[in-house]
């Protein structure tokens, strides 16, 4: 018994994303096409060769339809996953399972979202049920998070009002360099700071972006993965956990931490052999959907002691030129959050970095794994997902 | 002979002030304040509310009828008493039944209760409302009360009889549907009230072998404007019992319940008690209390349920909450009403607030689950009803982008006194002054109407007086 992971046995050989953003001029099947044939292209085959496809997806579609019709896909398995806004991650790893297995010899996974052809801003979900279920907006089930380690840490509520201003300066300062973000421009700490509140001490600023947009990778075992491309990515760590989704009804809770992350974190970093991952990572892709998540994050994840990653933020731990770059993409508060499509991005940027083709936002620390982290839910309710990839095999 | 087992009342939080209505619509000042259903509240959450006030003095005595009277009911076609039913988690064989539309409904469930072979608790609620800048604005009120009464047992007060004059004239009226009640020329309702109710009050009293002089406590109350004040001045003043039309209005149908009960706490044994209702005839109750009343009252008073208040309500906010004005709804979809099955599956956590506790370690569930949280102990739950149990806040936030007729949404994480967690909306409440630690009891509320279904649901408010 145990979760003995995939290390090593199986390796990325092609990714692809779109550009993630207010796409009016395309709609789920477009994004679809274009990441894609973005990452087929990227690993030199066509939709023939892929074996098996798992398509990640909240609320865009339904059943594996949804890509074979637009993919002209002809008698291939195609599997539609959902698992909140980690949805993304859990088709790549699903898909990591099936080529590790031996079942499949090429499998694709990718993941697309489509938010602004509802009408709304944010997420919609549906209700009903027997009405008891609390319509609480996502940005106040986590703006609990800061009362709650004000209390616990003590810190100041205007202390942690400059963490989080801070949180969203640096993701939005990350955008500036990523064509491929949502948002690219700069944004002053004081506009930030001074944001309509939304919820709590949580303003417009500290939440992330709604937005369309696809991203894709595709997955062989490591032994054939230089036939595909010369610089594959090595799949390390594969971690996903479900909470009990308690934590609001349990009185030991007490919001300042995500126990899922925490569970995944431990088990990812034993399927990967990390035991420091602040120092062994060349950077980490975190679920920054509002920005006391990305604080808190940095002490889940391990990143930082307990009660301290107030003040790393502050010291710019995390900044590009930092210790450990987190979010070195802008993520998905300056890249944008098409829910399915989000894990596969933060994949994207590890893709990217770990071979050397970051550009102008190339880090250059000279480590060669990367962590993606991506969270679904509320706190106290919450999936969390944590993968390693690292562009050597391990020795 | 039948009597009152116990009573209860419940004044809603907020009172406008009349001022604010003739500030804002430049009409004929009025003095004082009315009182305000909040926007979650409607007349089966506000009855709710007194019945638990009513029961909760209570031991052992089994509700066998629930009698529900309001003139503005949320439901036609359905039973609103079932949800008054359900929310006191009383037996599935305890009858509920409306009377519902006229004002005349509340003293008629007060007399159909005391004529009620078993314990029968009739509750009367009201929302009262009118055009703009009118009268039954201006003098309506909202709240309601509720009388536990019983053909036999340890009454707090015995009925000593009572006495009826009905008549057919068209003095005030409502078509289904429409807003506001019309009111015939008062000087001819007039001219039928007083001797209707003149011959109601000599005719109780004859039957009960009481002389006018040895009523304590004379309560006069009704729809006519006009009648109330000349049966009034009847009566001895020292024995007019405060109408509290300064200070929450004619709660319409709920009225003769509340002002019942603001007389039961405070007299003493053995006064005597004649109730007058004049809606659409005449309506003589008489009462004598006894010395269980001192022991027996509701734990919260009329007086004190008044103090618990904010007089400072917006006459915008006012016609929001009523419907008159429409605001803007957020770009959101609207909330997609409950559903049958589910409620009803749910009728014991949703209705009652009954959740669960393990058996194997005595960890509280919120709502009910199968399976521990706790020690992972599978189908060892027992229920547990914490409607009652007060809480604390362990912490809350101002949710600025929820769907709320009165935005910002509170929500309060709570921990209960003897366990279990949840996060509710908070309601009765200044945004501004929530502080982590603060005490709060449950309260029952219409949380919103996806189309014509209500969704009802408990809320926590903070505890009304001191613990």
């Amino acid at each position: 018994m145990g979760s003995n992971g995939i290390r090593d046995r199986v390796a990325i050989v092609g990714m692809g994303c779109t550009k993630f953003g207010e796409h009016w001029d395309k709609g789920v099947s477009d994004l679809l096409v274009d990441a894609a044939n973005e990452t087929l292209a990227s690993a030199g085959v066509g939709v023939e060769d892929i074996d098996a496809f798992w398509l990640g997806t909240m609320a865009s579609g339904f059943s594996g339809l949804t890509l074979s019709e637009p993919l002209k896909i002809v008698n291939k398995p195609v599997t539609r996953v959902e698992n909140f806004c980690a949805t993304g991650s859990e088709a790549f790893r699903n898909a990591s399972y099936a080529v590790a297995s031996g079942a499949y010899d090429i499998a694709m996974a990718i993941g697309v979202e489509k938010l602004k052809d509802s009408g709304y801003s944010g997420l919609v979900l549906p209700t009903g049920g027997d009405g008891t279920a609390l319509d609480f907006t996502a940005p106040s089930m986590f703006s609990l998070l800061a009362p709650a380690y004000s209390k616990r840490y003590g810190v100041s509520m205007e202390e942690l009002k400059e963490v989080f201003t801070r949180i969203a300066w640096k993701n939005h300062k990350n955008g500036v360099a990523n064509p491929r973000a949502q948002f690219r421009k700069e944004v002053p700490k004081e506009v930030i700071a001074k944001s309509p509140i939304v919820a709590g001490n949580l303003g417009i600023f500290d939440c992330s972006g709604v937005s369309d947009g696809s991203a894709a990778a595709i997955i062989v075992r490591t032994e054939d993965a230089h036939k595909y491309n010369k610089k594959p990515l090595y799949v390390k760590a594969l971690s996903f956990v479900a909470g009990q989704g308690t934590g609001t009804t349990d009185q030991d809770y007490d919001f300042t931490t995500f126990p899922e992350v925490v569970a995944s974190a431990v088990d990812a970093y034993a399927q990967a052999g990390v035991t420091n991952p602040r120092a062994e990572l060349a950077l980490a892709e975190v679920h920054d959907c509002f920005t006391p998540t990305e604080m808190v994050l940095m002490e889940d994840l391990g990143f930082a002691k307990r009660g301290t990653a107030w003040k790393e933020v502050l010291a710019g731990t995390f900044d590009m030129d930092g210790e450990l770059p987190v979010n070195p993409d802008g993520g998905l508060k300056s890249f944008g959050h098409p829910i399915g499509a989000s894990g596969l991005r933060m994949l994207f940027e590890c893709w990217l970095q770990l071979r050397g083709e970051a550009g102008e936002r190339q880090i250059t620390n000279g480590r060669k794994s990367g962590l993606t982290h991506n969270l679904g839910g509320t706190p106290g309710c919450a999936v969390s997902f944590v993968s390693i990839v690292g562009s050597e095999p391990s020795s | 002979m039948s009597g009152i087992i116990s009573y209860g009342s419940y004044i809603p939080y907020w009172r406008l002030q009349r001022a604010a209505i003739s500030g804002a619509l430049g009409t004929h000042s009025g003095k004082g304040t009315r009182s305000v259903a909040s926007y979650d509240e409607d007349p089966t959450s506000m009855g709710v509310e007194a019945a638990r006030m009513a029961l909760s003095a209570l031991g052992g005595t089994s509700t066998r009828a629930v009698y529900f009277a309001t003139t503005r009911p949320s439901y036609l076609e359905k039973t609103n008493a079932t949800a008054i039913h359900a929310a006191l988690d009383l037996d599935e064989d305890a009858f509920a039944a409306d009377m519902i539309g006229s004002v005349r409904s509340g003293v008629a469930a007060i007399r159909a209760a005391l004529d009620a072979p078993k314990p029968t608790l009739a509750v009367l609620s009201d929302i009262r409302t009118g055009l703009a800048g009118g009268s039954d604005e201006r003098e309506g009120g909202d709240g309601a009360a509720a009388l536990l009464c019983a053909a036999e047992g340890d009454f707090i007060a015995e009925c000593l009889g009572g006495a009826t004059a009905t008549a057919e004239f068209l003095d005030r009226w409502r078509a289904p549907g429409d807003f506001a009640a019309r009111v015939w020329e008062e000087r001819f309702g007039e001219s039928i009230y007083l001797p209707l109710a003149r011959s109601a009050i000599a005719s109780a009293l004859k039957q009960a072998e009481i002389a006018p002089e040895q009523v304590t406590h004379f309560i006069v109350t009704g729809t006519h404007s006009r009648s109330i004040p000349r049966i009034a001045a009847t009566v001895k003043p020292e024995t007019l019992v405060d109408n509290l039309a300064a200070t929450i209005g004619n709660t319409g149908c709920a009225h003769p319940g509340i002002l019942l009960a603001s007389v039961l706490d405070s007299a003493g044994p053995e006064e005597t008690i004649a109730l007058v209702v004049l809606a659409d005839g005449a309506d003589v109750l008489l009462f004598r209390t006894t010395k269980a009343l001192t022991t027996r009252r509701q734990p919260m008073s009329v007086a004190s349920q008044m103090a618990c208040t904010r007089d400072d309500l917006a006459y915008s906010k006012f016609q929001t909450w009523r419907g008159v004005y429409r605001l803007e709804p957020p770009r959101r979809p609207d909330p997609v009403g409950p559903q049958a099955p589910p409620t009803y599956r749910s009728e014991k956590w949703k209705f009652a607030f009954t959740g669960t506790r393990c058996a194997a370690c005595g960890t509280c569930h919120l709502p009910p689950a199968r399976i521990c949280l706790r020690c992972g102990a599978v189908d060892k739950m027992l229920p547990e009803r914490l409607a009652n149990t007060r809480a604390s806040v362990a912490t809350f936030t101002i949710d600025r982008l929820a769907y709320s007729k009165s935005p910002p949404v509170v929500v309060g994480v709570l921990d209960f006194d003897g366990g279990g967690r949840i996060p509710v909306e908070l309601t009765d409440v200044d945004p501004g002054k929530v502080q982590v630690g603060d005490r709060v009891e449950m309260t029952f509320r219409r949380m919103y109407a996806a189309g014509s279904v209500q969704n009802y649901f408990w809320k926590a408010r903070p505890i009304r007086g001191t613990e």
